[in-house]
């Protein structure tokens, strides 16, 4: 697969909350940025230092206009680099790198109904979900959880464009959304739409398949962050190379920087792309993705090589 | 690329024909001397000039024909055409990609022009003048599928992804290869390629399906497929079986230059990025074996691969009845020289 590359101006950086900006995007070359759909992402590339990091953000928007994308980031305590990156270094009229958008998150505009709930960060998706569905004229409500006023980002916009669809919820004045109730209140065929941190996707999508919701109408931006840990060898069988992992990068990135260049698209564990053989490896692999099977998983033979790594010293894989 | 567009039938008294400039530009499909499936998906980048890969969509000299026919077909039966309710996004998606390519590639018969969404389409040659709000039906005709579909030479299908799926839920179709869109609408891919022979168990469907489902918006890809039709016939399809299916009885050693032809789809896949749906886009080019033997390769190359076919693809393309009788005709063109690689005549 070829990597398109879109050459981008960072236009402009904003606090819009409590440890989160948002950057706005032009393109350099005059030409329009590629239109998108709701709930996609784009991965940005970042030069820190002799690294090339390429993270996952969503498009908060906007949904018509094609001359500009924005994108919000959080300043992450245990970032890899990128969030990091971006809230120390990166400054406006900087020029990078981002790839066409993709969507693994999407819309499914058969329902009934659209239950958007977004916790945090994760509101960037379901923006331009609920910018779709309002101009579509289809019904939604939004349920945003923050922990405080101040760390919600887009919040006053929100509650402009939508009014009484949207339903603010903040933790630390003890305001909780409760799924129990919330759920029972849905016509059938809603279909609910969530993105946030791992804990809280888990605890609403098991309440939903608990209360008899169908596995498909229930739809969560699963991206995993490529998480450091221990680090290990890839010995790779077609080239007989041995490549070093250091405990902040992944595989993928470690190759990359090899010098190599193995399949990719999301770079999150979640569309399938860089799906790689296991011939041998002396541990366990800890999977991280999203995209494997539970049974496939077990058998250890694939492995995700964009956010999974080694409980071990050295994997051989089939490259 | 200042040539007429010809006047001609696909049906009836059948005065299609390719002019030389047709004939060479033809996509022949074989690569090699004989056929069998394969994913022969490749991206669909710009080909030489006077190619049919030189523009994403390929308008050529039987534009207006088809498009007559196609208006023929849709008056007769206008299921050829529908689309799901939740398919309107990607109907303007379609719409936007077929404009914008039509007008940048063929300035001379098309154009577009956009303020916002306030938008201006002209077609030179159907004689076609509209403003209408891009996004809102109401101020088109008929629905946008149907608006830019009557004005595009190829069938279209839109399929919409979900559940790790892709899902046939609109089209416009009238000059299939004997398969129905009424029939396959609502489909996911699996199901609908149900009755292909032998590809299933060589995995081809899961590995093409893996591909579609990441395919990516600007980065279209493509594949040929081919079969034969009696006639120069568009309208091929199941449910007006009645009108063309006993003309496979009706070739003889005597008429197989003109009755026989390959049929060749060019087939596009591309991303459509406001509803993340994949169109498929199913251009035909229909050729005389008459025509097709003035290029020596493909004499030689047509008559060996209906020599070698499998039986189940000879069953399936429905050329079982007139095989035999085109082989004949085709060895007087087959000298037993070797061909040279690839498709493109020598």
């Amino acid at each position: 697969m070829t990597h398109v590359e879109i050459p981008v101006r960072v236009a402009r950086i904003e606090m819009v909350a409590d440890r989160i900006k948002s950057v706005r995007l032009m393109r350099t070359d005059g030409l329009p940025l590629p239109a998108f759909s709701a709930g996609s992402h784009v991965l940005v590339h970042l030069r820190a230092g002799s690294r090339t990091i390429k993270n996952p953000y969503s498009l908060a928007g906007p949904l018509h206009d094609t001359s500009w994308y924005e994108i919000a980031v959080l300043k992450a305590e245990n970032s890899r680099g990128g969030s990091r990156f971006v809230h120390e270094q990166l400054h406006e009229g900087a020029q990078i790198t981002i790839s066409p958008p993709v969507s693994l998150f999407s819309l499914d505009l058969r329902a009934r109904k659209h239950l958007l709930i977004a916790g945090g960060i994760g509101i960037t998706p379901i923006m331009s979900m609920a910018a779709q569905l309002s101009e579509l004229g289809a019904p939604f409500e939004l349920h945003y959880c923050t922990r405080t006023h101040a760390s919600g980002a887009y919040l006053d916009a929100l509650k402009e464009a939508y009014g009484s669809r949207l339903h603010h919820y903040e933790s630390a004045r003890a305001r909780r959304i409760d799924i129990e109730r919330l759920l029972p209140q849905q016509p059938l065929g809603t279909h609910l739409y969530i993105c946030g941190p791992q804990a809280m996707i888990e605890d609403v999508m098991r309440q939903a398949r608990d209360a008899g919701w169908p596995t498909q109408h229930l739809h969560a931006e699963h991206f995993a962050a490529p998480s450091g840990g221990h680090p290990f060898d890839v010995k790779l069988l077609k080239s007989g190379r041995t490549i070093h992992v250091k405990e902040d990068e992944s595989i993928l990135q470690s190759l990359e920087d090899a010098g190599l260049t193995p399949p990719y698209l999301c770079r999150g564990g979640a569309c399938g792309q860089c799906e790689t053989s296991v011939a041998s490896c002396d541990g366990s692999i800890l999977h991280f993705d999203h995209y494997l099977s539970d049974e496939e998983k077990q058998a250890g033979n694939k492995i995700m090589i964009c956010v999974s790594r080694l409980k071990g010293s050295r994997i051989t894989l089939d490259l | 690329m200042n040539r007429e567009f010809k006047k001609e039938t696909f049906r009836d008294d059948y005065t299609f024909f390719n002019s030389p400039h047709s004939i060479r530009r033809f996509p022949f499909p074989f690569w090699e001397d004989k056929y069998m499936y394969s994913v022969n998906i490749e991206p669909h980048t710009k080909g030489p000039a006077g190619s049919v890969y030189e523009f994403p969509i390929d308008i050529n000299e039987h534009y207006v024909a088809e498009m007559e026919d196609r208006a023929i077909v849709l008056k007769e039966d206008p299921l050829r055409c529908q689309a799901l309710p939740h398919m309107m996004l990607a109907q303007w998606d379609f719409l936007e990609l077929l404009m914008t390519s039509m007008a940048r590639d063929y300035p001379q018969w098309f154009s577009l022009t956009a303020e916002g969404s306030r938008w201006h389409w002209i077609n030179r040659p159907l004689g076609i003048d509209q403003k209408f709000t891009f996004g809102d039906v109401g101020t088109l005709p008929c629905e946008p599928m149907e608006f830019i579909g009557r004005q595009c030479q190829g069938d279209f299908s839109l399929q919409d992804q979900r559940d790790g799926q892709l899902w046939m839920d609109a089209g416009i179709v009238t000059t299939q290869a004997d398969w129905s869109l009424d029939f396959d609408v609502g489909m996911n891919f699996m199901e609908w390629h149900g009755p292909v022979p032998l590809a299933h168990d060589m995995r081809v469907f899961d590995r093409a399906l893996k591909f579609l489902l990441n395919l990516q918006i600007g980065q279209p890809a493509r594949r040929l497929n081919w079969t034969m039709t009696v006639n120069p016939r568009l309208d091929t399809s199941p449910e007006n079986y009645t009108k063309w299916g006993a003309d496979r009885a009706t070739v003889t050693p005597e008429n197989v230059g003109d009755k026989v032809h390959l049929r060749v789809e060019l087939q596009a896949l591309w991303r459509l990025p406001r509803s993340n749906a994949v169109l498929f886009s199913i251009r035909g080019y229909l050729i005389k074996m008459s025509e097709l033997v003035t290029v020596p390769k493909w004499g030689r190359r047509m008559h060996r691969v209906l020599k070698s076919l499998p039986q189940e693809l000879v069953d399936y393309k429905g050329i079982t009845r007139y095989r035999d009788t085109t082989i004949e005709w085709l060895s007087k063109y087959d000298d037993g020289l070797p061909t040279s690689p690839g498709g493109a005549p020598d």
